[in-house]
């Protein structure tokens, strides 16, 4: 009986997990090791690398430090209703609920070129929609629940009480942030960063329809490896998939890790 | 100076700023859509739904979503359960695994099971001789869910059955129960909230899921087409107030399950 | 510091947790606030301190308002329930934090932390962090801590509640000796009437959010003000008619009074022990523990059950034996007001002039 349920196991993670990758690796190597150089060096892939790189830095930049405060709000904050702090705390799952693809059309819809919003911005020459700005702000709002869902718990856990007795030590805000928060929560948001760092990095859906998928101006990555299927380019696809699934592998690495770091302190 | 940055002024600005950034982000785009889709009057709205090709997308998304969750409820709580209880060669690699289909691009995802299955590789042949097709068609799509949402129970009935003390389940044997009585009986119920709270989160998981089933699903009207990427598809042909109105639905149907897990988890702990 | 409170009020939501309290503490004093837990009494420190603001009201220190001054700038050191240690900071770390907020120079902060370290026999635990102390340790690094700023007032939340019973009674007398050696005034919670009564200059009795009594622990125990405070401090039984004493006939001037008597206010024993036999009455004895250094009695005199001591030095009683009890005095009240009275009876008829 324990050797059939250990054995099932085993089956569901190599059909499910295993096997796929492994598909994936040979596939980005059928034309050899040049041709996957070749589908990684494209000019295009290179770009759809970079934006991705960028999107990855702001977003993980803007939601960490915006995530971190708001989880103190929504902890500490005694200047905001109760009632008004629990109709936001369960607003900050929103983003979960809400498919990729729904959350880059409301972008569209808001600040794309026929909306009001959108035409006032592209009078002052800002694009935002299939352009930069629109990416970024498809992939903050799908991250934005991460860190402070992280953050969040841990603030719950340690409690205010320190918090005060350094206040009556003399200690003001920043002070005490540094000194007395931080401390307590710094590996939780690395957490946070980790998560955030790897949903933006895999974010396509909502990327996709608000980039509008333009080579060598807002693919991405991901974007880029369904680009590459549609025109059955698998072998191309599977270069950078692989190299994307590489990153997310590295990711989980530091995440166990970080786990690990948690549970200690 | 310090007076200066002391300034009840800049406390003030400082919170209008955050709860700025966090309404314009989450909350207004998300009435944006809800505006949009009724913004040319109900009977628009209606007329959107009414087209066969959006209904019969939003009634196939969620019963492969259905099927992906009740085979992620099965295989997530067989899975728990030999991770927490035995002990065997690979247990902690495999732990560590569970959570891959989070870390990967969920286009990645579906580019591998593409790959694993489609008509070129060895598996797509063998299914092709027997008769029946894998991509391009429901199968994979369910198959692309279930990869998605994959940790989810995993993750929520691992705690529960490491917290499920033993003496529990020997004062159960001690009774004299058989094991299987035990298991229906003492285990499962307590496996329960974890399977349901995961169930539904996989479940509204696999309802939004993009990424992997565009790749591996055929999108042919009516019969692999899913809610979301006809969406796709809707904004794609510029035609946006459509993309809304499915969108409302799936919307409201996510927000119906967040609402229902978040009153099961404050039952949970109240009891 | 010269502490004054007038007409403090603070609601929580519906919940009124302090009702228009009043004091003023002299400079030097050591207050304890007693009560029953979620009387107010932390709401009210915690007020003192800064860390809740009142809904009305005001709070003096040397006569200037403090109401609208943070934390940060009141000039109090708090010591927390739980300690509230910085976990991530060794002790020495934790008693420097708040020199190091002032920018104190370093060697000024070394000189301040080993004095403190050495006045709360800390020395060689500079080094450690929090979890490697013990709970009294804790303590002790907690009290150095809220010290090191040289605060006017100290602000102590239930002190000793998470500490061992026997540690505690040692960790209570080194307070009170230190808090003497620093000469700062000093507020401490607490819901133990035994520490309030050893530690404390001057006892607050707060009950339902209001300050039932202010005084002395001799004063609150010997003249309670209220029936609340009466019950709560020290050991009493309740009588429902107090006329059906002996010797409080008449009591309330026949309006419904309710008696409260101490162990101490009973006598019990065989007739010829008493010079006033006339005030006794008939009782039996119920029970006899033996308590170490004297007996405790339960007697029963009219249905009522009455607890009392007796010395080991008189003759030992037997359960079920008949004695004689006299109630010298009981504390009454009724609607109206609350006073002690006196057994009437013990007041000689035919006094013999020599």
């Amino acid at each position: 009986m324990r050797k059939l349920w250990i054995g099932l196991t085993y089956l569901v993670f190599f059909l499910l997990i295993a096997a796929p990758l492994g598909k994936m690796a040979i596939g980005a190597f059928s034309e050899g090791f040049g041709g996957f150089w070749n589908a990684l060096t494209r000019p295009e892939a290179l770009h759809a690398l970079m934006m991705t790189g960028l999107v990855v830095i702001v977003v993980t930049l803007l939601n960490t430090l915006f995530g971190i405060m708001m989880a103190l709000y929504l902890v500490r904050a005694n200047w905001i209703n109760r009632r008004l702090k629990g109709l936001l705390n369960s607003l900050v799952d929103l983003p979960y609920a809400v498919s990729p693809v729904i959350g880059g059309l409301m972008i569209v819809l808001l600040l794309g070129p026929d909306s009001a919003l959108g035409a006032i911005f592209e009078g002052i020459g800002l694009k935002i929609v299939y352009a930069i700005p629109g990416m970024i702000i498809a992939t903050l709002f799908v991250t934005f629940p991460l860190m402070v869902r992280e953050v969040m718990p841990v603030l719950q856990e340690i409690g205010s009480q320190q918090e005060e007795a350094a206040s009556t030590l003399g200690a003001r805000g920043w002070t005490i942030f540094w000194k007395v928060t931080w401390p307590s929560i710094r590996w939780a948001v690395v957490y946070g960063v980790i998560l955030t760092v790897a949903r933006s990095l895999g974010e396509f859906g909502a990327v996709l329809v608000v980039s509008g998928n333009i080579m060598n101006k807002t693919q991405t990555a991901t974007t880029l490896v369904y680009q590459d299927v549609e025109n059955f380019n698998v072998t191309a696809a599977g270069g950078i998939a692989l190299v994307l699934a590489a990153f997310s592998a590295g990711l989980l690495l530091l995440m166990e890790w970080t786990k690990r770091r948690k549970e200690v302190q | 100076m310090n007076s200066l940055l002391r300034h009840k002024g800049w406390t003030w600005g400082f919170r209008t700023t955050i709860l700025l950034y966090f309404v314009v982000l989450i909350v207004l785009p998300i009435l944006g859509v809800y505006y949009n889709s009724f913004s040319l009057g109900f009977g628009n709205f209606v007329e959107s739904i009414s087209d066969p090709i959006a209904w019969k997308s939003v009634l196939l998304t969620l019963k492969l979503a259905i099927i992906a969750t009740l085979i992620n409820v099965f295989l997530g709580t067989m899975i728990a359960w030999v991770l927490i209880r035995y002990h065997f060669i690979g247990k902690a690699l495999l732990n560590s695994l569970v959570d891959l289909p989070f870390a990967l691009p969920t286009a990645v995802g579906g580019l591998m099971i593409l790959l694993l299955l489609g008509p070129g590789s060895l598996i797509g042949k063998a299914a092709a001789a027997l008769g029946f097709e894998i991509v391009f068609h429901q199968p994979a799509i369910v198959i692309a869910m279930v990869f998605v949402t994959f940790p989810f129970v995993i993750r929520a009935v691992q705690p529960l059955l490491e917290e499920l003390d033993p003496s529990e389940e020997e004062a159960a044997y001690t009774m004299g129960a058989k094991g299987t009585r035990v298991f229906w009986h003492v285990i499962l119920p307590s496996m329960a909230p974890g399977m349901i709270s995961g169930g539904m989160l996989a479940f509204s998981r696999a309802l939004a899921e993009f990424g992997a089933v565009v790749l591996v699903a055929g999108n042919i009207p009516g019969r692999t087409l899913v809610s979301s990427v006809f969406i796709f598809g809707e904004v794609e042909s510029d035609n946006p107030v459509s993309a809304a109105a499915v969108s409302v639905i799936l919307l409201t149907l996510s927000f119906l399950i967040l609402w229902l897990i978040n009153m099961l988890q404050m039952r949970g702990r109240r009891s | 510091m010269h502490v004054e409170v007038r007409g403090l009020n603070k609601h929580f939501g519906d919940f009124h947790a302090v009702k228009d309290v009043n004091f003023t503490i002299t400079k030097g004093h050591l207050i304890g606030l007693l009560g029953p837990s979620g009387g107010g009494k932390t709401s009210i420190l915690r007020m003192l301190a800064g860390l809740e603001t009142p809904d009305n009201g005001e709070i003096i220190f040397h006569g200037q308002t403090v109401n609208n001054l943070p934390p940060q700038e009141r000039g109090i050191g708090f010591v927390f329930q739980n300690y509230a240690l910085f976990k991530h900071m060794t002790v020495f770390d934790n008693i420097a934090f708040g020199l190091k907020v002032k920018k104190v120079s370093k060697t000024a902060i070394r000189d301040r932390v080993m004095e403190l370290v050495e006045l709360t026999g800390l020395k060689g635990f500079e080094k450690r962090y929090p979890h490697q102390l013990s709970g009294g340790q804790r303590q002790r690094v907690a009290f150095a801590r809220a010290l090191a700023p040289e605060p006017q007032l100290l602000l102590l939340d239930e002190p000793f509640a998470a500490i061992d019973a026997k540690i505690r009674q040692e960790l209570r007398a080194w307070l009170r000796e230190l808090i003497e050696r620093v000469g700062i005034t000093s507020i401490f919670v607490t819901h133990d009437q035994d520490e309030a009564i050893e530690v404390a200059d001057e006892i607050m009795i707060i009950n339902q959010g209001q300050l039932e009594q202010k005084g002395t622990p001799w004063d609150i125990y010997k003249e309670p003000k209220t029936p609340f405070v009466a019950t709560f401090i020290g050991e009493s039984t309740l009588i429902e008619d107090a006329s059906e004493v002996k010797g409080f006939k008449g009591a309330g001037d026949g309006k419904p009074t309710k008696a409260l008597i101490r162990p101490e206010y009973i006598e019990v024993g065989n007739l010829h022990e008493f010079k006033m036999a006339s005030a006794t009455e008939k009782g039996v004895v119920k029970h006899l523990h033996f308590r170490g250094s004297e007996w405790l009695v339960e007697v029963e005199v009219n249905g009522h059950k009455l607890v009392t001591y007796r010395s080991l030095e008189k003759e030992t009683l037997q359960p079920g034996q008949d004695i004689s009890v006299l109630v010298h005095r009981a504390y009454l009240f009724n609607d109206e007001r609350s006073w002690i009275q006196e057994n009437n009876l013990k007041e000689d008829p035919m006094p013999i002039f020599i």
